[in-house]
């Protein structure tokens, strides 16, 4: 069976695609190695498994317990994180920790130890898992927190579904007094201004995020929006019921190219015309904008694109940044989504985690081929001469040795991957 | 209509969970009825993490000498029902049931004989309290017999018929007789099924039948399109029909 995953490229040719309904039921015996799978939020390829077989998760959908006055919340793996705030705002709840889609679930959250804009201030996905079920395919459950069955917990957090199927996870939840956000959106004159902002910004709010036009070199580098924001204190519990848009096709390969994503870029950025704005808007639609519009990787057309998330180091972060954002305005290549963000200083749960103390800098391309591929490996190039690292969870084609160089802490996850696991990604950088 | 005491048999299948799931809120009471303990138990869980309370009861529901003895003890745990949902079924092989005839009675049992003696026992005992919901999945499989599932087929239509003269009989008296006709859907019971646009999942399934209890008595085919579709197929001339690889 043919599956893809949401960058639509690439596409392989699976084996088997088991749909798991119950936790209590042991792993289907199967030739071939095995990967669960849950919403395929992930771009590339760390949710396939070429030839093997995908255990597919989104079926362990249920609640085991939820604490409404110490705000624990137990769950099956398959369990997406819209499901769970749906449940959970009402009574004055959060998720410490999302990611920029809620379309992804509680097993893919801890394999990704995915990140979000509070980062700054909460960590990661990983940092508030209490613990889990790891079924291996020997058959065994265990039961791992951080301080029992320490290393196959701090392997499976950022482990990318290799040391077997999490069954269930306890999570721990965050007050939120409202389940609206105040958003200060300013406008971004270049690099310096945004590590400007981003320093004054980070005591004092637990969101921040930049979106950057990739399209502007020079002394334009950096140039875009910054968004700050913190839950308001008021407004209440319950959001106005969303409107979904979908993207019904795949368009045409043409559709997004340098002409329309600059000027989707000048539109954009004439949201901050005022310099400075601050709106009220309910969490959906501040923290997951685009899951208002149903498969919107779709708009990439038939041939998908490529994500580039990587994360520097800190110190040197401008020039490497600048020397990224120079690479693309050379290659003719464009990002249309392009997001920029300091990561706060707190030590990676998971052996794998990619967010560490760093800047951040996400990009997608339109699949084109060899051109952009050629482009990516540039990047790599500059992130491993900077000592970051890229991320897994977007990536279709990472070297070998940009995925050693990106964690120095492989060898030591490896020895917890189940033997019956293993995945497209996994078989790529790891030959 | 808030329905606040619900008893589900077959409460461990796939568009039961997603209904109850809707349903359960606090002050919600079910119990739930299914074979399988483990997974009931999960189900629970399920329920009861999302506020509701739930009892539960382990049974074979082809066992209709049982039925009496199980709406009992639903009574006893609930004090009186609001809504009863019957969802439970199979969905035997086709081709198996045509070799032996054994198969296909076994088959009548559990998706005709089954459902329609729990909602014999319901309705007579709402009927003097004159309130009471009664859901019943069917199928879209009942209303034409159909090459491919034609057994299965037979006892889907059979308990149509049976629910709609139920509901014929309760006309009046404040009792509700709904029956549920899905299309495709995405459960486990289909795993093996190729999927296309036609098919839905058991939230959407779920979503319709919390609609149809609100309205009341009928029968609705869920999604709605279903209808459409299943209005063309029925009116097809036998002529036709028998050539159909459908």
């Amino acid at each position: 069976m043919i599956v893809r995953s949401w960058g639509n490229y690439p596409r392989v040719e699976h084996a088997a695609v088991v749909p798991l309904n119950w936790r209590h039921l042991p792993l289907p015996r199967l030739a071939g190695p095995l990967l669960p799978v849950g919403l395929a939020r992930s771009y590339g390829d760390s949710c396939l498994n070429e030839g093997g077989t995908l255990l597919a998760a989104r079926g362990l959908d249920r609640l085991v317990s939820f604490d409404r006055e110490g705000g624990r919340l137990r769950c099956e793996a398959g369990v997406s994180l819209a499901e769970i705030l749906e449940l959970v705002v009402p009574h004055g709840w959060f998720l410490p920790v999302v990611p920029g889609t809620a379309f992804a679930t509680v097993g893919g959250a801890i394999a990704n130890d995915v990140h979000g804009k509070n980062h700054h201030v909460a960590g990661t996905f990983g940092h508030h898992v209490r613990r889990f079920e790891l079924l291996r395919s020997g058959g065994e459950r265990i039961e791992c927190s951080p301080d029992s069955n320490g290393g196959l917990f701090r392997a499976t957090v950022g482990g990318l579904g290799l040391t077997g199927l999490v069954t269930w996870a306890e999570l721990e939840l965050a007050r939120a007094p409202s389940a609206w956000f105040d958003v200060e959106t300013i406008r971004v004159e270049g690099l310096d201004h945004f590590f400007a902002l981003s320093e004054e910004s980070a005591a004092a709010h637990e969101y921040t995020v930049a979106w950057i036009d990739a399209l502007a070199g020079g002394e334009h580098a950096g140039r875009g929006l910054f968004m700050r924001a913190n839950f308001a204190a008021a407004g209440g519990p319950h959001v106005p019921p969303g409107r979904r848009l979908s993207v019904p096709f795949d368009f045409p390969a043409l559709a997004l190219n340098r002409g329309s994503i600059g000027a989707f870029n000048a539109l954009y950025r004439s949201r901050g015309s005022r310099r400075w704005r601050a709106t009220r808007e309910p969490y959906p639609r501040y923290l997951f904008p685009l899951d208002g519009i149903a498969g919107w990787n779709r708009m990439y057309g038939k041939r998908g694109f490529v994500q580039h998330q990587s994360v520097v180091p800190r110190a040197d972060a401008p020039r490497h940044l600048r020397a990224m954002l120079e690479a693309i305005a050379r290659s003719g290549e464009a990002s249309f989504l392009t997001v920029l963000k300091v990561f706060g200083d707190r030590e990676p749960a998971g052996l794998l985690s990619f967010a560490r103390p760093g800047v951040t800098l996400a990009l997608d391309f339109p699949m084109r081929g060899g051109s952009t591929l050629s482009l990516l490996d540039r990047l790599d190039a500059i992130v491993r001469e900077a000592g970051g690292a890229v991320y897994p969870a977007k990536d279709a084609r990472m070297s070998p040795e940009t995925f050693r160089a990106s964690f120095p802490r492989r060898d030591e996850f490896a020895r917890h991957i189940d033997p019956a696991f293993s995945s497209s990604f996994w078989r790529r950088v790891s030959p | 209509m808030r329905f606040e005491r619900i008893v589900i048999f077959g409460a461990t299948s796939a568009i039961a969970q997603a209904t109850a799931r809707r349903l359960a809120a606090p002050g919600v009471r079910f119990h739930l009825v299914a074979r399988d303990a483990q997974k009931l138990d999960a189900v629970r869980g399920d329920l009861v993490a999302r506020g509701a309370a739930a009892t539960t009861a382990l049974a074979d529901l082809d066992d209709v000498d049982r039925h009496r003895a199980l709406l009992d003890e639903a009574e006893r745990a609930l004090g009186s029902i609001d809504a009863a949902l019957i969802a439970h079924g199979t969905l035997g092989v086709q081709a198996a049931c045509e070799a032996d005839f054994a198969l296909t009675q076994r088959e009548w049992r559990t998706n005709f004989v089954s459902p329609a003696s729990l909602a014999a026992h319901l309705a007579n005992r709402m009927e003097p309290a004159r309130r009471g919901t009664i859901v019943a999945i069917s199928s879209v499989a009942g209303d034409r017999g159909r090459r491919s599932n034609y057994v299965y087929g037979t006892a889907k239509g059979a308990l149509s018929i049976f629910l709609e003269g139920l509901r014929a009989r309760l006309h009046g008296t404040g009792v509700a007789v709904i029956t549920v006709k899905p299309g495709f859907v995405d459960t486990p019971m289909t795993a093996g099924f190729r999927k296309g646009p036609l098919w839905s999942s058991p939230a959407r399934i779920a979503a319709g039948i919390e609609r149809a209890m609100q309205r009341g008595p009928g029968e609705v085919y869920l999604p709605r399109f279903w209808w459409a579709i299943m209005f063309v197929i029925r009116h097809l001339p036998e002529a036709i029909f028998v050539r159909l690889k459908i």
